[in-house]
């Protein structure tokens, strides 16, 4: 069985408490998706919700707005990290829902 | 890519590691390895130990089940890169045990075994809605998966729904076939780190 959970753990620690051009308080709040105003915030959200559709426009917006490039490296980084996360939680939340009523053999576990 | 940092901004011995790999393949660098390398502390190497972790590590799920997943979830957020390469890959690693469906489509889920499909639907679900249920994860198991081959499918989705959002954002150039099967015969017999 593979276990992540150690290895998430430590990118999860150097994201938003290790060194970096965007402040701890910046890559946080791309992490949760909250609190970025203007084209930073809009890049983020788009991030999150519809990266497929994320132009040049977009990332040359949150340039205008003051992020230079290696700010707008880890900030997008900390949004797809922070989105995937929440996404396997939900996941494994429903899983933990649907194990606690069945009768599943030890070996199925 | 968008971000000028990501194509040239590496160190020396980086840029000598991306001509030798030029030469030895007679393939382009491809954009996720230009990625991993940037600033390899902050991201590529944590995140590469995930990943590898998700793609490599012990589970009753195959490479190819997995990298087979990864494609899935690639395309459901609809990402040409991630979908091309992992399709690529998992086509290699199954052989000519199972061919990888070409789009995905659920009348080419359906030719699945189970309870590899199942476990497809649910991670489409994951990807797309963030809102599952434990009837949602009922579906899974009784299709035949243990809890583990469900958290270890989680893992890749989790990996693939980080690496899609940065091939979108940051814009990477999809290569052709010959460039993919380079890639894949190399995460293949490398993995991820």
């Amino acid at each position: 069985m593979s276990n992540i959970k150690e290895g998430q753990r430590e990118l999860v620690k150097r994201l938003l408490e290790g060194e970096g051009y965007a402040s701890p308080a910046q890559r946080l709040a791309a992490f949760n998706n909250s609190g970025l105003d203007d084209a930073v915030g809009q890049l983020v959200t788009k991030i999150v919700n519809r990266s497929f559709a994320i132009t040049d426009d977009d990332v040359i917006a949150a340039k205008k707005a003051g992020l230079d490039e290696d700010r707008i490296f880890e900030m997008a980084v900390c949004a797809a990290v922070g989105q995937a996360t929440r996404q396997q939680e939900s996941a494994l939340a429903a899983l933990d829902a649907a194990m606690e009523d069945q009768h599943a053999s030890p070996d199925s576990r | 890519m968008r971000l000028q940092i990501l194509d040239n901004g590496h160190g020396f011995g980086t840029k000598a590691l991306f001509g030798i790999i030029q030469v030895m393949s007679r393939q382009p660098v491809l954009d996720v390895v230009k990625l991993v390398r940037y600033r390899p502390d902050f991201y590529g190497k944590p995140m590469s130990n995930v990943t590898h972790e998700a793609m490599r590590g012990p589970s009753s799920w195959s490479v190819g089940d997995r990298e087979l997943m990864a494609a899935f979830v690639a395309a459901t957020n609809q990402c040409e890169f991630c979908t091309k390469a992992h399709t690529a890959v998992a086509q290699h690693a199954y052989g000519e045990s199972l061919s990888v469906p070409s789009s995905f489509s659920d009348a080419e889920l359906a030719n699945l075994p189970q309870p590899l499909r199942a476990t497809l639907l649910m991670l489409r679900k994951v990807t797309q809605q963030q809102a599952l249920n434990a009837d949602d994860m009922r579906e899974v198991l009784a299709a035949g998966a243990s809890r583990q081959q469900i958290e270890d499918a989680l893992a890749v989705c989790f990996s693939f729904n980080v690496i899609t959002r940065l091939a979108d954002c940051f814009g990477f150039a999809v290569p052709g076939p010959k460039a993919f099967a380079a890639g894949a015969k190399y995460l293949i017999s490398r993995g991820y780190t």
